[in-house]
């Protein structure tokens, strides 16, 4: 069990809720006349965004504070909406993330669906995490979630079960990015099963106090803060626990460069990025130094003792 | 530039319209105009306003001066072309000006690099220059644009010889493929935009090698 210290964040540290609070006030009100008499299908997909109750910070202690909740939600990769970062922001709103259910199948004896207000009702934590890109840009985000292990609790993996698979959501019609080859859709991440079931591995449904932004993969994403954050899916629709190593989007589409494992590690180099330093953003200078694990070394080191992550990468 | 402007108005004061003064004016403001990328980051810099970037300040200014620098590139490439079809002569009075804007951009794009990326840690950008192709022909366009931004002026022509210099300066071309395989090559993986720029340059290239009779009338 590895170390997980609780502290609350300073209420200065996160942007006020009331600012939200207010936006809603008045997307309520613009709405109240016409749009809403005409179901604001819209509106009401582009994540009306709502406050979670959650137990305050879970993580390990870290001593960044959060990155500025605007920036987290203009700056995003979600292919399926565009490649650019600002795509997703822009382009998200018309995901329908209301009703969403997501299939665990598989190696399982109790294969269910299960309704995200039902995960929501399992009780949450917060849990500020670093999150690293490959392209070596980093964020502080406070994310709200559970731990993926409850999930599989549920379900009851066998002994088969040695990866799972997490597949996000593959609706042309909202996605526009999807009409493009650039992956093989829907999009598929993968963990070996004991990373999937690490207390630090979380089934995210939440940022900042409230709902995830859809650009941000609403209503329910992984976050598996000790690896670049294009190994926690987003908007998935299906958790497939699997015997063999599930061929993932990125390792498809260039193997040589994005390797399954993915770990945050200054010492592989990816062909593209050195990966020694990183710029918290919205700094200018990439002069931060990447920390293996990305800081979280301590607790989940022991899962790869005795592997080459430079052949593993 | 102070006798060419007492020179000119000397022309327009005996002639009253000159086409050279309103050449002139056009200069002053394609030059202006060709600085706005620059300035705009310069006025975010000086009013702290570096939200006008967003959440990656450094990442814009450094994809900004290189996309510029491609479009000075391809704009000077096509100054010819576009001369030659239109009959305006004059066209090519401002093709200098491109191509020093075009090493104007690349200059601050490889800064930014090297700056906001790098950190000025020199030994990793020469790791870097072998390790990664894309960075390698980017270095490899900056450092032959440098001989022609310095023999761009009169006196360097005539110091060359015209037939020299038309030989030196024919190696834009193959600076302007380097640069489109720069951006070809580190784009992670939408090909969209380096295609683009790609096409443009493979008719601007090609343009030169059509027999230049059926284009004289």
């Amino acid at each position: 069990m590895p170390r997980l210290i609780s502290k609350p964040i300073p209420s200065s540290e996160i942007t006020p809720r009331e600012v939200y609070l207010n936006r809603r006030a008045l997307l309520a009100a613009a709405a109240g006349g016409s749009a809403l008499a005409m179901m604001g299908k819209a509106a009401f997909a582009s994540g009306l965004r709502r406050p979670l109750e959650a137990l305050p910070n879970t993580a390990p202690k870290i001593s960044d504070t959060p990155t500025d909740h605007d920036l987290a939600t203009s700056y995003n990769n979600f292919y399926e909406f565009g490649t650019s970062k600002s795509d997703p922001a822009r382009n998200a709103g018309t995901l329908t993330t209301k009703p969403w259910t997501i299939e665990i199948v598989g190696e399982v004896t109790k294969p269910r669906t299960i309704d995200v207000d039902q995960l929501i009702d399992m009780g949450l934590e917060e849990r500020i995490y670093r999150f690293r890109c490959v392209e070596a840009w980093s964020m502080v985000i406070p994310w709200i979630g559970l731990e993926f292990n409850k999930i599989a609790a549920l379900v009851e993996p066998t002994s088969r079960a040695k990866y799972v698979k997490f597949v996000t959501v593959n609706r042309p019609s909202e996605m526009p990015g999807l009409r493009s080859d650039m992956l093989d859709w829907p999009y598929t991440e993968g963990l070996r099963i004991d990373e999937a079931m690490h207390p630090l591995t979380l089934l995210t449904v939440g940022m900042y106090g409230q709902t995830l932004a859809n650009q941000n993969g609403a209503p329910v994403r992984m976050i598996v803060p000790w690896k670049y954050g294009f190994k926690s899916g987003k908007s998935i629709v299906r958790i497939e626990f699997v015997e063999k190593q599930p061929v993932t989007a990125w390792v498809a589409a260039n193997s040589r460069e994005y390797g399954f494992y993915s770990n945050v590690n200054p010492e592989v180099d990816h062909p593209r990025w050195t990966q020694k330093r990183e710029r918290l953003l919205p700094d200018f200078f990439a002069s931060r130094d990447t920390e293996k694990f990305n800081g979280y070394g301590e607790q989940v080191a022991s899962l790869y003792s005795g592997m080459d992550l430079k052949v593993n990468y | 530039m102070g006798d060419q402007v007492s020179r000119l108005r000397t022309v327009s004061e005996s002639s009253g319209f000159s086409r050279k003064r309103l050449v002139f004016g056009l200069k002053v403001a394609v030059f202006i105009v060709s600085l706005w990328p620059v300035t705009e980051i310069v006025i975010a810099f000086l009013t702290g306003n570096t939200r006008l970037f967003g959440a990656n300040p450094a990442e814009k200014i450094l994809h900004r001066t290189g996309d510029w620098a491609i479009y000075f590139l391809l704009i000077t490439l096509a100054i010819s072309p576009l001369r030659r079809i239109t009959g305006l002569n004059d066209l090519i009075k401002f093709r200098r000006m491109a191509g020093l804007f075009a090493f104007f951009y690349a200059f601050l794009h490889l800064m930014s690099y090297i700056a906001f990326d790098r950190f000025f840690y020199f030994d990793e950008v020469l790791r870097d220059i072998f390790k990664r192709p894309f960075i390698f022909v980017g270095i490899a366009a900056f450092i032959l644009l440098v001989p022609l931004a310095v023999t761009s002026t009169r006196g360097w022509v005539q110091r060359l010889g015209g037939h020299r210099w038309i030989l030196l300066h024919r190696s834009v071309y193959i600076i302007a493929i380097l640069g489109v395989a720069h951006y070809w090559w580190l784009v992670k993986r939408d090909l969209l935009w380096p295609a683009i720029y790609a096409g443009i340059l493979i008719v601007l290239l090609g343009y030169r090698l059509l027999p230049k009779k059926r284009f004289r009338g």
